[in-house]
């Protein structure tokens, strides 16, 4: 329907749009091997050698631990948070019901100096020192909405019906949810898992203001680019973070095979 | 023994079966108290952590600080506020922020909406998975790693530098200015923004097009008449993104923007981690909060949260 210009127009804007997208991503993939330790373009010759020196440096080891494990347990709070809340909101018909859709989506919809800077002034409110829990509370709290809009959009699409047939049928109620409910949206809980540790794993802003002296990678990055550096070994980890964000995603994205939930 | 064992084993299965029924049985006939079940944890999470939090910030934007001693003063004022109001840099940070940010949401729809109509109705399904496998990389792939790659794009002997000599150019110093900002949040919320236009476009019925045509509108007024403004919704919803972030981030103005970028996310950081004024870095807070609040409740009317 559109004429031959429209369709030629589009087709290069679509290239171009792609090429904005991902030249910054491969440069950093390249520069992760650039033998020399001067960042500069082109690349002076191709090594390993950063990898060594960054995974020897143990402030890199323990960022990357703690990061892991924050998202890690931040991870199992939003799937326990997000898929109840998901099955309320699906299941039931309540007063408040909008104001509860909505105040999930808050902690992501919000600039995120907003959420740090909020929790940062309950901490520090209530007298808590910020600590490696103060970062799992400030993750779990943005990884929640993630589980929720995956698990909810898996809910609207598998029919109420089967599970009243396996009622019907004689199962009780947490056979039903065992052998119906959990198998049809394990795939959903899954990649809502997978893109809320993605989330958690890279998030820096909140992070930030709920971060005692502890390091995330992500913070351990920032504060090595802001100051210049070991930027051989900021380029190896960046190519790393991005990869431990990257296999997750692609995991989720097969498992549901639905782009729409998985906008932030 | 087995059989004893099995028959015990059976039994308690049985008793157990038995309880789970009554329990079940008695929630179905209860909905009310199945749905707040469901909900006490979360709700209690939200409500007592997260709501408390954004409440604690808002009042703590009216006490202040002692600048003797550095304790909070829980004393109710409007002082915070009043620095904020009469201080032309805070003023001008403020308007900075709101610019960049609606100049960033301008360039995302403008790149993002040829993109999605060429996904919604060009592209056959295999090349609409793959396009939209594309644009979820970026979008999920790391933050910082992103921002940090454009700074070396913008390195005087980076990447950008190079493709313009390359064509006879001279080399451009655009890294650290607002220009680089500009740029490098138009990069990074860009699939925020593409991904909710696909899906308004996309739940346009085919049909809508030919009526359009039949009626002898040509193609842009079917453009302007009958695509936009039914993709209006996704636009809004990844406008939300992609101004929302920007109002909030304060990480790309410190690596990619120079001594006139500052953000009001960074006047937020900076009275939070060096001058430990919380008070008021919250009432700075409270800007983006109430414009973002302004943002959403307007943004509420057009349908948007439907596409979120």
């Amino acid at each position: 329907m559109e004429s031959r210009a429209a369709r030629i127009g589009l087709t290069i804007w679509v290239g171009f749009v792609l090429a904005f997208l991902f030249v910054p991503i491969i440069l950093i993939i390249v520069y992760a091997f650039n033998s020399s330790n001067i960042q500069s373009w082109p690349i002076a010759g191709f090594t390993f050698k950063w990898f060594g020196s960054a995974f020897a440096n143990s402030e890199i080891r323990t960022a990357l631990l703690l990061s892991l494990k924050a998202g890690v347990i931040a991870t199992t709070i939003a799937v326990l948070l997000g898929s109840a809340v998901a099955f309320a909101v699906h299941r039931f018909e309540f007063f408040g019901k909008d104001a509860v859709s909505f105040m999930v989506v808050l902690p992501i919809a919000l600039p995120g100096i907003i959420t740090g800077m909020a929790l940062n002034s309950f901490f520090v409110f209530w007298g808590l020192g910020l600590s490696f829990w103060t970062i799992v509370i400030g993750h779990a709290t943005f990884c929640i909405v993630i589980v929720y809009n995956n698990v909810i959009a898996r809910l609207r699409r598998v029919p109420r019906s089967l599970e009243e047939a396996s009622m019907d049928l004689g199962a009780d109620a947490w056979q039903t949810f065992r052998r119906v409910t959990l198998p049809m949206i394990s795939t959903s809980l899954v990649a809502g898992a997978l893109l809320a540790f993605a989330l958690s794993f890279d998030e820096v802003i909140v992070t930030t203001f709920t971060a005692g002296a502890q390091n995330t990678l992500p913070l351990w990055i920032f504060g090595a680019i802001r100051l210049g550096q070991r930027l051989p070994e900021v380029n190896v980890v960046v190519l790393v973070v991005m990869t431990l964000t990257f296999v997750p995603v692609l995991l989720a994205y097969r498992l549901t095979n639905q782009a729409g939930a998985m906008v932030k | 023994m087995i059989s004893r064992f099995q028959t015990a084993y059976g039994t308690a299965a049985d008793a157990l079966s038995r309880g789970v029924r009554r329990v079940s049985a008695a929630l179905w006939r209860r909905p009310a108290v199945s749905a707040g079940l469901l909900l006490l944890p979360p709700l209690g999470w939200f409500v007592l952590i997260y709501l408390a939090a954004l409440a604690a910030l808002f009042i703590s934007a009216f006490w202040t600080v002692d600048s003797m001693t550095g304790d909070i003063v829980r004393d109710w004022t409007l002082q915070n506020f009043r620095t904020i109001f009469e201080s032309p840099t805070n003023i001008a940070i403020a308007l900075r922020t709101l610019g960049i940010a609606t100049a960033v949401t301008i360039t995302d729809i403008v790149l993002a909406f040829p993109f999605a109509y060429f996904m919604a109705r060009l592209a056959s399904p295999r090349q609409r998975i793959i396009l939209s496998t594309l644009v979820l990389v970026p979008l999920w792939s790391s933050y910082l790693a992103r921002v940090y790659a454009w700074r070396l794009i913008f390195a005087g002997d980076g990447l950008l530098n190079w493709c313009l000599r390359l064509v006879g150019f001279d080399g451009v110093e655009i890294g650290y200015t607002n220009w680089a900002m500009w740029i490098v949040f138009s990069y990074i919320w860009l699939p925020f923004m593409i991904m909710p236009v696909y899906a308004a476009l996309e739940r346009i019925p085919f049909s809508l097009f030919e009526a359009s045509q039949d009626l002898g509108a040509r193609a842009w007024r079917t453009l302007f008449r009958v695509v936009i403004p039914m993709s209006m919704p996704g636009v809004v919803a990844g406008s939300i993104f992609t101004f929302s972030l920007t109002l909030g981030d304060y990480i790309t103005p410190v690596l990619v923007g120079g001594p006139g970028s500052t953000f009001i996310g960074n006047v937020v950081y900076n009275n939070v981690g060096i001058t430990n004024n919380v008070p008021f870095a919250a009432a700075y807070a409270t800007i983006p909060l109430v414009i973002m609040a302004l943002y959403l409740s307007a943004a509420r009317r057009t349908g948007a949260f439907e596409h979120l």
